[in-house]
């Protein structure tokens, strides 16, 4: 079956959205569960868990750090805080307070970061955070988990309760293809193949996934054989995944919504340069900031969509039969 | 006053603890642990309810405290060990490498007493209002403790977190500043003056009152009031006025020994200004 087949887009959502419907889930599942928001809650769609748990609802203020070190004083005893504002505030904002206090200090907070990348679009750079994946992955003890769409957020917001331990926890703004089952499990640290292939292995994230699935569907109509694998899950890498796929199709192409320094794309490079020296192509922004406009355009503008991930592929299997000459 | 003297000759000890640690490590923080000596002698000995022995984490069931300057730790460790948390012999072991006992608390290596890591200032006083907003979900009648100094209030967070706690009216989460009025560089006064510091807590919501934080008397009576005051609907905040360096004439009422450690003759003359009572470490 074609990729483009087996997975379909029931329609686009956000996976804030997702966020929001999981933390209402796992709400009702776990009374530990408390949710904190720096003054955006409608932004984080945090509204329904604040309505149904207003005990349980902390409003911060525009007051990020004193939000990070106020949810690692909660998680002492036992609560299971759920920190919300948009990315940029969540890392760069308090990263003093993430590493002394939740990092270093080892304490049960879900960092829960809205507005990831550049699709969130027409309020520019200041707000569009590409550096976050890098920030948190460099501290021990966080795990740094970016869901595809919809329902794998919302999956991934439930699931990370039951993870004793910080969570890095980042998702999107804008409406994207929803096409992860509604009944899939989500593992934390175990990457999902998405299509098997034997010519390049794409190793996607966060909202490039589906950017990832449309390219393979191009390139399968060329006669290329794409595996697509969601690390959906940054730090701990599956790197069983990676290393298997990677020695199975010798060549890699990473895309995600993040600079090239610090994202998983580096990451995977790194990883591989020891183990198995692999032919990698990078779909990310390199050094540079964003700008305002509409998040398709973005992508676009900033080599990010399907047709970039596509263009990779090809130059990396070039690559690959160059070194094989 | 019985009481008062027993204070006061643990916190010679405590004080004895502070001087022979950074001697023996060759770095820390001697000045603002002399200063705050018997603000954590007097918590830790006589007001807090707590128990050493049953120690946990999760603080349940037990008043909590955090030392938001954790370059006190000298200071820290001592009273920890002196009230029964772990070995005095472990003090020795301070800055030392595989050591529980951090240049700046830390909780990796499990250090009974530490419920946080400090040291990057400006912290503390918020994760002390979560865990004043998780004792009270759980309908605990405990308090919270807080230490953190007047050079720290220099941070943004220690404000944001006074806007948080009066907000939601923390009202069993007591906070010491050890007002000494130095830091590193010099007099706070000339360097980001913090001016009518009273007026400033109050005017944030907060049960404020001014104390002789080197008069042991003072500092109990103090303590006495703001958990006395638990119902107000009020965080409180007790301005300890200190003198950094204080017991040790040559390091008294100046920045010059915030973070550095005496040679053996300057250990030397500060212990023979400070009584051994409890038998050193």
């Amino acid at each position: 079956m074609k990729i483009t087949e087996k997975f379909i887009n029931t329609g686009n959502k956000d996976t804030r959205s997702g966020f929001g419907a999981g933390l209402l889930e796992v709400g009702r599942e776990n009374a530990d569960v408390i949710a904190l928001c720096a003054d955006l809650t409608g932004s984080l769609k945090m509204e329904a868990f604040a309505a149904e748990f207003p005990d349980r609802f902390i409003q911060c203020g525009i007051a990020e750090a004193n939000m990070i070190g106020t949810s690692a004083g909660l998680a002492l005893s036992g609560k299971i805080p759920y920190a919300g504002t948009f990315a940029g505030f969540a890392t760069g904002r308090v990263y003093d307070q993430v590493r002394q206090s939740v990092a270093y200090s080892e304490t049960n907070v879900k960092i829960c970061a809205s507005h990831a990348g550049i699709t969130l679009g027409e309020d520019g750079a200041t707000h569009q955070i590409m550096e976050d994946i890098g920030l948190m992955r460099m501290l021990p003890n966080l795990v740094v988990i970016n869901p595809c769409d919809y329902n794998q957020t919302k999956a991934a917001t439930i699931e990370i309760a039951k993870h004793h331990g910080p969570v890095y926890l980042r998702f999107g703004r804008p409406s994207v293809p929803n096409f992860t089952p509604a009944d899939a499990k989500f593992e934390i640290g175990k990457a999902i193949t998405l299509a098997q292939g034997r010519d390049v292995t794409i190793f996607a994230t966060g909202h490039l996934v589906w950017e990832a699935i449309v390219a393979a569907g191009m390139l399968e109509d060329e006669g290329i054989s794409v595996e697509v694998i969601n690390i959906h899950t940054i730090k701990p890498l599956d790197k069983k995944a990676v290393l298997e796929s990677a020695a199975k199709t010798g060549a890699v192409v990473t895309a995600e919504e993040h600079l090239i320094a610090g994202g998983m794309g580096e990451l995977i490079a790194a990883f591989l340069a020891k183990e198995l020296p692999t032919p990698t192509e990078f779909v990310a922004v390199d050094d540079l900031f964003g700008q305002s406009g509409e998040p398709a355009e973005l992508l676009k503008e900033y080599k990010l969509s399907s047709i970039n991930i596509a263009d990779a592929v090809k130059r990396v299997i070039a690559k690959k039969l160059a070194l094989s000459k | 006053m019985a009481e008062i003297t027993k204070l006061q000759e643990i916190a010679s000890q405590v004080r004895r603890d502070i001087i022979r640690m950074v001697n023996m490590a060759g770095s820390g923080h001697p000045g603002g642990s002399l200063g705050s000596a018997d603000i954590l002698t007097a918590l830790f000995f006589s007001e807090m309810n707590h128990n050493p022995t049953k120690w946990n984490r999760d603080g349940k069931g037990a008043d909590m405290f955090f030392l938001s300057a954790g370059h006190l730790s000298p200071l820290f460790y001592s009273v920890l060990a002196r009230s029964g948390y772990f070995p005095t012999e472990e003090l020795k072991t301070f800055r030392k490498l595989g050591s529980r006992l951090q240049g700046h608390p830390s909780v990796e290596r499990g250090l009974p007493g530490v419920h946080i890591a400090s040291g990057s200032l400006g912290q503390g006083l918020s994760v002390s209002c979560g865990a004043a907003l998780a004792k009270r979900a759980a309908g605990e009648d405990n308090m919270v403790y807080v230490l953190i100094g007047d050079g720290e209030s220099e941070e943004g967070q220690i404000w944001e977190a006074a806007l948080f706690a009066a907000q939601h009216k923390l009202d069993k989460l007591i906070a010491f500043t050890d007002w000494n009025g130095q830091q590193i560089d010099g007099p706070v006064s000339s360097i980001l003056d913090l001016g009518d510091l009273e007026a400033k807590w109050r005017s944030f919501g907060w049960n404020c009152r001014v104390v002789n934080g080197n008069n042991m008397t003072d500092v109990v009576e103090a303590m006495r009031w703001a958990k006395s005051t638990a119902g107000d609907g009020k965080p409180k905040m007790l301005l300890m006025k200190t003198d950094m360096g204080k017991g040790v004439d040559f390091m008294q009422g100046t920045h010059h020994w915030h973070g550095k450690a005496p040679n053996s003759e300057q250990t030397a003359n500060a212990l023979s200004q400070l009584k051994e009572t409890l038998g050193d470490f």
